[in-house]
This record gives structure tokens, C-alpha cells and sequence, in this order.
């Protein structure tokens, strides 16, 4: 297996959030009635003309600033020419040979290192229509509410060398695209997608192997997936003496493979020229910059921020970063309480629990609810066991903190005295096994505070029933 | 369409009335110059109009009765290109230059018919059969507009909207003995123009007169942000009278007079040229040294982008579909097989052939730069004269079926409209006299970019002292 | 000839018209006869000059990202060949 290279490249058409299509002012909403957000010029009717939707510009320059690209000053459409039944037009409207940006990058964390993944490309292209296919007669049902919807096309260069990196880039850019807002980054519904280019060529070779390209890899599982048997595939041909030929191969989720395309490799052709029907589009600097100075805090930079700000582990703020909304959130607890760690262990463990990290605006527990929590766990107030719980009714029921406390008599027994009474009789009533601490057994200690959290149904303070049960011991 | 105007207010007769009789006319019409003739609509915007009138309304289009050619959506009624493959299309929306139209009160009697898809001279590939010229019913009207030349010179309509892709409304209007005008690219929207070659096509005016013509293209004319290329041009208010010409440089170019113009045609083309000489104008020796080049130059890049605009013809959303196909392959290759007459399946092979790998660069890329060329020829000659002039086509009205094999010959008749579309620069064709056959032969005149003022008030005052366009056939 | 027989169906596929023999053959006639005279373009010097597709020098055609209103669906469906509950019928794709 090792004296093969892998060659890895991607390709990723980011669906926009923008409200109208690239050409035309319909919706691009996902989810109607079918053909409901549609209109003659993105049916494809004879006589209709396309006019550009600046939004996409104005996102296509978002991304490309945010990979580092240079943003092209001239940017000509073209008309990509082929039939098929979801393209009305008999051709699709994308960018050739003037793309909006080039030369970019990504950097991605694998195996602890950083990696820079180059970016070619990235273009402003529009989506087609939706095939559905009958199961049993020989026909295809057709919307066309995706068509015309607006994409940007980014291409890799072949800089990922195996199968793990390729899946750490395509989560970095997915996530870049949704903290930039030009993307909700949703691979099931069709928002992110991807096609990866693929070759093996012996250890250290220069020139690259035939490659395949693999389509209809709708997750990220299902691209490592498919990934990994592609090159188990490749290899298997090469190691057997035959060729890897020039294809294109879908993901086949049932049979955990990839197929071959049967239909027949048509000479793409696709005689691109530039499109009459739109005017070129000049960027010049001022643009940019405004674009730039909108540009949010990016990942990369949070993290980096985090790290330094809040002294926590890479892990905690890979986490916390993963979403805008979730770092936000995050901050917000922090200015209220100045415990980051404390914060984060309950961010990552309890809140992410209720809530996926896109959705935590939806989260009852507030972040003056959590910070009040963590505050009376330090007082003493509550026990941490006990804290969980009234996390739990929190998330569920949006109550505060201290009414959930008083309402449930949960407070913690911290009131010497009466904890003191309490060891006292475990004790008591436990005189063999204070014999055998006294001898030196003093693991037992656990033993006696589990005791009394039984006795106290989990109300005392354990820090503090520990600290006065080896005190009375030690005497 | 101005007499008619002034008919309406001062000597009482309704648009109405005027509509109704004009139908009628249609009824008995042999030309087969209207493809579809909307009794009901017209009628409705008539009486609309009289109404209008009556209540005081002055605006000029008011009640106008107008042809369309069929290849402008209009709502609601079929649209068919001259084409089997949208003979049964009707769109649910119209053209920009049909709500500008109906906004002013103007009354759309009809469709009328083309060459398919706009793809031709003569005006008989279209798939309900050829339309006649009203001066000898054995002769072609021209093409691709003759269904709208013909139906203004046979007194159809007051006047009507065409499409000039490589001469589509001059060469009829010559061919006619009327007045066309191909607009400044961008002038005029193409939005709702069934698109043959998009950075060509130009809707525009067909009347008898500069006059209607420069009343007609204020109607159609400006900015429409559904299109583009649609140019925020702020022209200056339109005058209907000619202008004093004393002065005027009128460039003739050598190669406009050179092998392959017609005996006759230069006579008259000649004598057109006196006439304005003779009312003030200097004639400028100059010439547009790519001129030759200029059909191989458009067919190359027409029929590229035709080959595209049409793709969309494919039976999946509207328009005909072959049916009970095996598989969707099928389905494509015989819809459109069937769907298209053999000019247009010639046109888009050509043009796909001038896009597809290999042959990009020496036909599509090259064509483009030959187009640059000529674009710098203009701007040169524009430099030491106003206007350019010559004949609109190199011969008259000939036989409907002349060179039907011969599709090449027919495709070089075009080499005087050719250059306007080329460039984008507005283009008049105005009747300057009559051939040995009394038919009529047309002058061109060519102007700067968006000077279509001076291109209709010289063509007013050379019809002011001329009566070649008040001719009937 | 310029063009011969296979070019002629190759380019018929790509654009997606079905012809017979004698249209094949007549085709090749008139495309070789067209394309020889487009070889005039071969006698300019078009060094150094720039492609057209546009004649006027206008750019940045531009419209805000706003909502209009789509067409109601009949509108979008009432032309279609074929259609069912609302989606435009073709015959499937065999893949």
C-alpha cells in the first residue's frame, strides 16, 4: 500500500444564500411545490434574458478573500453548451476562462500538522433543475425551482494525499462558507457538493496517474468512504497490471462502492464561448475593499484567538469555533463570568448535548442562566451532580437556576453543623471501617463520602464533607 | 400611421371603425403575410382608443393599428417563429416593445409571418409557406421581416415591428419600397425577441415613411433593465421634420459599387446619391476596407450563437414534442429533427461546427477579431464623413424559390446590411427609385452610433423632394 | 471536401438533430461549400487585435438581490408537452 501516492483534488459547488436566483428575481427557497419559484427566464422561455444578482458577486468576492485569492477585475460569463432535461436553456451560464478568483488556499489540521490545500479557482455559475426518476415507468419528473439558483464553484488544486485530508478540507471550507453566511453548508439538501478527482501513481513518481472522478458522495463519511475504496480500487488495477481508465464514478451508498457511469462517455464538448447575452463585470479596488471590511472574524483567526485569549486546549477551541453562533454564545458567558474553562467543559459536554452547535440560539439556557449556574457551584451552593440536573430542567423547561433550587429543596448541605451531624452518624455506625483508615486504609475516605452523599440524597458538599471527615479522622 | 393619427382627430374616424375595416382587409389578404391576426384583442385596444380619443387623449400611438413580426412574444398569443417546433407556443409574457406599445394605446392587429426562426432573405422557409411581395406576387418580399414589410406595403397595418439580425428589416423594406430602420444595438430591448444571434438582433420599425418610422422607434425605444445589453442611451427629443443637409458629408464606399451589384440597382443607387448631392450634401470618396469580409464574418459568429439560442428547443417544457420515444436521446434528435426546416438545421450545424474543439479559435475566435476590424473601419470613415450611404442590397426582389439549393448565394446577397449589424450602428433603408421590372430598389444609409436622428431626418427631407415612397405596388 | 460524413453526424449529435442519409450527405455538400468560402478570414492580418462580442463598451449590468414575484405555476406549466401534477415529463434518462 505504501508505495503508491495518492492524488487527491476537489471540487465543491456551494449553493448561495442569496433571496433570488443569479439571473433572475425568483426564490430561491428550497423545499416548495414543485416549478412554484419559477418564472420565463429561468424556464428557459424563447425571447428571456439573464441579469445578474450582485449579491453573488458580492459573496463570490466574501470567499475569495477569505482563502487568500486574487479577485479577477474582468470576469466574463460563458455559456457551457449540452442537453439535458434540468438544464432549460440547453446551456448553462458559468465562468471560463476569467473566473472570479484564483490562487488561493486553505489550511486544514491533520495529524497535527497545518497544511496548506491550494485553491485554483472558484467561479460564479448557476445551478440546474431536478431530475426525479419514476421507480417503475421509464420517466423523469422535472422541477426547475433549483434552476437558476446561484453557485460558486471551487476547485482544489490536487494537493490532498490521502483520504483524510481531502474530508478536513471540504469540513474547513464548509464551515468558512457558513461563518462567511454565503452558504448554509447543508450536504443532504444539496447546498455543498462535492466531486472529487482522484489518481495513485508509484511512491515518489513525477508524472500523475489517469485519473477518475467520483460523483454523488453526499456526506462527509460517504466521501472518506468512497475515497478509500476508489484507491483500494486503483491500486488492486495497477498491482494486477491494468490500467486505470479516464471515468467518471458514482458513490454507490448500498453497494459501499463506486460504479462506473454507464451511460456513454460522451466527448464533452462543450464549446464554450462567451456569453452575448451579459456584459462584462469590472471589480475594481473600492468594491473589494468594501467586501473586506465586512469580512467576519474567520475561523482560522478565532481559533488562533481563542487559544491565546482563554488559555484553552486546541481541542476545547475547535470545538467552541465550530460555529459562528456557538463562539458568540461562548463570549458572551465569558464576559459575564470570567471562567473559560469552566464554561467551555459545560459548553462542550452539557449544552452541546440538548443542541447542535448551528442551532444554539434556539437553546433556553441562556448565558446568564449557565454562568449563574457554574457561579453557584462555586459557592457551594449546589453540588455538581446536582448542578447537571438543573441544567437539564433549564434546557427543557427555560427556568432559572435558583427557582429550580429552591422549587426542588436541592440546595447543598453546606451548613456545617448539619453536615457535621451526618458524618457523625455514618461514623458511628461505621466503627470497623474508621478502624481501618486509622490503620492506614485511607481510601476508605471515598467510601465515607459516598455514604453521606446516600444519606443526604446527594445534598452535601462533597469538597466539604471530604475536607471534615479527614479532619475528625486525622485527630 | 401619422395619417392615420391625424384621421382619428380631425376628420373623426374611429380607430375603431379603422380597425375593423382594416381586419376585414386582412380577410382578403393573399400575401400570407400574417401568420395570426388577433380580431379580439385588436378590436378590444380599438375601442379602448376611441374611448382615449374621445375623452381628449392627444398621444400619438393612440388606436395606431401595428403588425408584429411572429418572432416578438406576445401574450397570450402564439408565437410561433415561423417554426413547426413552436407552432403551437403561446407565451405568458410579452416582449418589452409590446408593453411599451400597449402602454401608448397602440393596437396589435397581428403576427406576422418570417423566415423560421429569423433565419433568412426571402421569407419562405417559414413553416406556414412563403408571404408574397405586394409588387409582383411571383417575388420573395425579402426576408427575415417580409411578412411585416409586406403587410405595410400592401397597407396592412400603419406600421410595423421586424428584427434585423444581418438585414432582416432593410433588406425587405428595399425589396418593398418602404422604410426600415435597424436601431443602435442596445437602443432598442430584446427582451421577449426570440434571440437568433444575440449580440446581433435589433428590433425595429418598418412604416412608409421616416416619419412613422422615427414615430414608431420613440415608441419602442430605451433602457429596460430585463435586458443587459440594454444601453440608458438620453437620446435627444425626436424631430419630424429633414434637416438641411447643405454640408453633410455622405460617405459612398468604393466596395459598396464593386462586382456583384446589380446594373439597375446602381442607377438608382446613383441617382438616389445625385439627389442628396444635389440638396446640399458632400459625397465623400472614402471605403470600409474589410467589407468583403463581413459575411463569412457573421454567418461565422450568427450561427454560433444561433446554435446555442436554439438549444433550448428541445420539446422538454414547451413547443412541439416528438412523442412516444423510447428514451430521452430519442426524444431530443427527433424533436428537433422534425421540429426545424432544413435553413435552420444548416445554421446550427455551422455554427455548432464553428464552436466545437479544434475549430473554436479559426472560425468563432477569428470571425470575432474580423468584426473588431471592420468596427475600426467605421470608426475611421466616421471620422471624415456624417453618413454612410449605398444600396441596401445588391439586386431587387427576385423569384421566391431563386437559389433555394444555392443557400451560400443567397447568404452573399447580405454583404451591405451585414456591417450595421456587425458594428451595432444604426442603418436606414429608404425607396430611392424603381428597377427596369418597376420594383423597387432601396438606399441605405449608415450612421454613428445612436444618431438615428440624423439617419431619419435626412431620409425625411430626401423624401420630402423625392416620391419614390409614396409609391403603392 | 472540407468536411466529410463523420464530422457531419458528429456535429449533428452535438446539436442534437437525427438525419438521414440523403440530408447527411446533402449537408456535407453545402457545409463544405460555406466553409470553404469562410476561408477568406484566413487573407486578415488579425494579429495583436482583440475578439468582439459586445459593440458597446457598457459593463456592470447589475440588479439587487430582490424578490419578484414568480409567474403562478399554470403559467409556467401550461405550454409543457407533458406534464403531471405539477413536473415537466420527459423519458428517463437511461443510466
Amino acid at each position: 500500500m505504501t508505495i503508491f501516492d495518492v492524488v487527491i483534488g476537489l471540487e465543491v459547488h456551494a449553493q448561495l444564500l442569496t433571496e433570488t436566483k443569479i439571473f433572475c428575481g425568483c426564490s430561491t427557497r428550497f423545499g416548495d411545490n414543485p416549478n412554484t419559484n419559477t418564472c420565463p427566464v429561468c424556464l428557459g422561455m424563447p425571447g428571456v434574458l439573464p441579469v445578474l444578482n450582485k449579491k453573488v458577486i458580492d459573496f463570490g468576492i466574501k470567499l475569495g478573500l477569505a482563502t487568500h485569492c486574487s479577485i479577477n477585475d474582468k470576469n466574463i460569463f460563458a455559456r457551457k453548451n449540452y442537453f439535458y432535461p434540468d438544464l432549460p436553456k440547453g446551456y448553462q451560464i458559468t465562468q471560463h476562462n476569467e473566473p472570479l478568483c484564483r490562487n488561493g488556499f486553505l489550511d486544514i489540521q491533520t495529524d497535527g500538522k497545518t497544511k496548506r490545500i491550494g485553491i485554483t479557482r472558484i467561479h460564479m455559475e448557476e445551478d440546474a433543475g431536478k431530475n426525479i426518476h419514476d421507480e417503475k415507468k421509464p420517466l423523469s419528473y422535472i422541477d426547475f425551482n433549483r434552476s437558476g439558483v446561484p453557485l460558486l464553484e471551487i476547485v482544489s488544486e490536487p494537493d490532498m494525499t490521502n483520504t483524510d485530508e481531502a474530508v478536513a478540507y471540504l469540513k474547513e471550507l464548509r464551515q468558512m462558507l457558513v461563518y462567511l453566511e454565503i452558504c448554509d453548508g447543508n450536504m443532504e439538501e444539496g447546498s455543498f457538493r462535492c466531486d472529487a478527482n482522484i489518481s495513485i501513481k508509484p511512491k515518489g513518481a513525477k508524472q500523475y496517474g489517469i485519473r477518475t472522478e467520483l460523483k454523488n458522495m453526499n456526506s462527509f463519511r460517504n466521501v472518506q468512504k468512497a475515497l478509500d475504496f476508489e484507491i483500494s480500487r486503483q491500486i488492486e488495477l495497477v498491482e494486477s497490471g491494468k490500467e486505470v481508465r479516464q471515468e467518471t464514478r458514482l458513490w454507490d451508498t448500498a453497494k459501499n462502492a463506486t460504479l462506473s457511469m454507464r451511460i456513454k462517455e460522451e466527448s464533452h464538448d462543450y464549446r464554450y464561448f462567451p456569453d452575448p447575452d451579459l456584459l462584462p463585470l469590472i471589480i475594481d479596488k473600492r468594491w473589494i475593499e468594501d467586501i473586506r471590511a465586512c469580512l467576519p472574524e474567520l475561523p482560522e483567526a478565532k481559533r488562533s484567538r481563542f487559544i491565546k485569549q482563554y488559555q484553552l486546549p486546541a481541542y476545547d477551541t475547535d470545538l467552541l469555533t465550530q460555529s459562528r453562533e456557538l463562539s458568540d454564545y461562548f463570549e458572551r458567558c465569558t464576559t459575564i463570568l470570567d471562567k473559560p474553562k469552566e464554561i467551555s467543559n459545560w459548553i462542550m459536554t452539557d449544552v452541546l448535548k440538548v443542541l447542535k452547535a448551528e442551532n444554539i440560539n434556539q437553546i433556553k439556557v441562556t448565558p446568564q442562566m449557565l454562568t449563574r449556574l457554574i457561579t453557584l457551584i462555586e459557592e457551594g451552593a449546589i453540588s455538581r451532580n446536582m448542578a447537571r440536573e438543573v441544567f437539564d430542567e433549564m434546557a427543557e423547561y427555560g427556568k432559572l437556576p435558583d427557582d429550580i433550587i429552591n422549587a426542588g429543596g436541592l440546595s447543598q448541605i453546606s451548613d456545617q453543623d448539619d453536615l457535621r451531624r451526618t458524618i457523625d452518624q455514618i461514623l458511628e455506625s461505621h466503627p470497623k471501617e474508621v478502624d481501618s483508615y486509622k490503620q492506614g486504609k485511607t481510601q476508605l475516605l471515598g467510601f465515607f463520602v459516598g455514604q453521606v452523599m446516600k444519606a443526604t440524597k446527594g445534598k452535601a458538599n462533597p469538597k466539604l464533607t471530604n475536607t471534615i471527615i479527614r479532619e475528625i479522622l486525622e485527630i | 400611421m401619422l395619417e392615420t393619427a391625424r384621421m382619428y382627430r380631425h376628420e373623426a374616424k374611429s380607430p375603431k371603425d379603422l380597425v375593423q375595416a382594416l381586419l376585414a382587409k386582412i380577410k382578403q389578404d393573399t400575401l400570407n403575410a400574417y401568420i395570426t391576426v388577433d380580431e379580439a384583442g385588436s378590436m378590444e385596444a380599438a375601442c379602448q382608443a376611441t374611448k382615449s380619443i374621445e375623452q381628449g387623449h392627444d398621444e400619438i400611438m393612440l388606436g395606431i393599428p401595428i403588425a408584429v413580426k411572429d418572432n416578438i412574444c406576445t401574450r397570450g398569443i402564439p408565437t410561433s417563429c415561423g417554426s413547426k417546433i413552436l407552432s403551437n407556443f403561446i407565451p405568458m409574457y410579452d416582449a418589452h416593445v409590446i408593453e411599451r406599445l400597449k402602454s401608448l394605446g397602440a393596437v396589435i392587429i397581428g403576427k406576422t409571418n418570417l423566415d423560421e426562426f429569423a433565419m433568412g432573405s426571402t421569407t419562405t422557409t417559414s413553416h406556414v409557406g412563403p408571404t408574397l411581395n405586394p409588387w409582383d406576387h411571383s417575388r420573395t418580399p425579402g426576408g427575415s421581416s417580409g411578412g411585416s414589410a409586406a403587410a405595410v406595403a400592401a397597407g396592412l397595418c400603419a406600421g410595423a415591428l421586424g428584427s434585423d439580425t444581418g438585414g432582416s428589416i432593410r433588406q425587405p423594406a428595399s425589396f418593398c419600397g418602404i422604410t426600415g430602420l435597424k436601431p443602435t444595438y442596445g437602443s432598442v430591448s430584446r427582451y421577449g425577441l426570440v434571440a437568433f444571434a444575440s449580440s446581433l438582433d435589433q428590433i425595429g420599425p418598418i412604416a412608409c415613411s421616416a416619419r412613422d418610422v422615427s414615430v414608431l422607434f420613440d415608441a419602442i425605444k430605451g433602457y429596460d433593465p430585463k435586458d443587459s445589453t440594454s444601453v440608458a442611451h438620453e437620446y435627444t427629443p425626436s424631430v419630424l421634420d429633414g434637416i438641411d443637409i447643405k454640408g453633410l458629408r455622405i460617405g459612398v464606399p468604393r466596395s459598396f459599387f464593386s462586382q456583384g451589384l446589380s446594373e439597375q440597382v446602381e442607377r438608382e443607387l446613383r441617382s438616389g446619391i445625385s439627389t442628396l448631392e444635389e440638396l446640399g450634401a458632400t459625397i465623400v470618396d472614402m471605403d470600409i476596407p474589410h467589407i468583403k469580409y463581413g459575411v463569412a464574418s457573421y454567418y461565422i459568429i450568427a450561427n454560433a450563437e444561433a446554435s446555442s439560442n436554439l438549444a433550448r428547443y428541445d420539446g422538454v417544457r414547451y413547443g412541439a414534442r416528438k412523442m412516444d420515444t423510447q428514451s430521452l436521446s430519442d426524444m431530443y434528435l427527433e424533436t428537433r429533427a422534425k421540429g426545424f426546416g432544413n435553413e435552420v438545421k444548416r445554421r446550427i450545424m455551422l455554427g455548432t461546427y464553428a464552436l466545437s474543439a479544434g475549430y473554436y479559435d479559426q472560425y468563432y475566435k477569428k470571425a470575432s477579431k474580423v468584426r473588431t476590424l471592420l468596427i475600426n473601419d467605421f470608426k475611421s470613415a466616421f471620422g471624415i464623413c456624417d453618413l454612410i450611404a449605398g444600396p441596401t442590397t445588391p439586386v431587387t426582389a427576385f423569384g421566391l424559390y431563386d437559389m433555394v439549393d444555392d443557400p451560400l448565394s443567397i447568404y452573399l446577397l447580405d454583404i451591405y446590411t451585414i456591417p450595421a449589424n456587425l458594428t451595432g450602428l444604426p442603418a436606414i433603408s429608404i425607396p430611392c427609385g424603381f428597377d427596369d421590372d418597376n420594383l423597387p430598389v432601396g438606399m441605405q444609409l449608415i450612421a454613428p452610433a445612436f444618431r438615428e436622428d440624423l439617419l431619419l431626418r435626412t431620409s425625411m427631407t430626401f423624401q420630402d423632394n423625392t416620391n419614390f415612397h409614396k409609391v403603392k405596388p | 471536401m472540407k468536411i466529410n460524413k463523420a464530422e457531419v453526424e458528429y456535429i449533428a449529435n452535438l446539436a442534437r438533430i437525427s438525419l438521414d442519409d440523403s440530408e447527411v450527405k446533402r449537408l456535407k455538400k453545402e457545409l463544405s461549400s460555406i466553409l470553404n468560402y469562410m476561408d477568406l478570414l484566413n487573407e486578415v492580418d488579425t494579429t495583436d487585435v482583440e475578439p468582439t462580442v459586445h459593440t458597446r463598451t457598457i459593463t456592470n449590468a447589475l440588479r439587487p438581490d430582490e424578490l419578484r414575484e414568480s409567474q403562478n405555476k399554470q403559467d409556467a406549466l401550461v405550454n409543457a408537452p407533458t406534464r403531471q401534477n405539477d413536473f415537466f415529463v420527459v423519458p428517463k434518462v437511461i443510466e
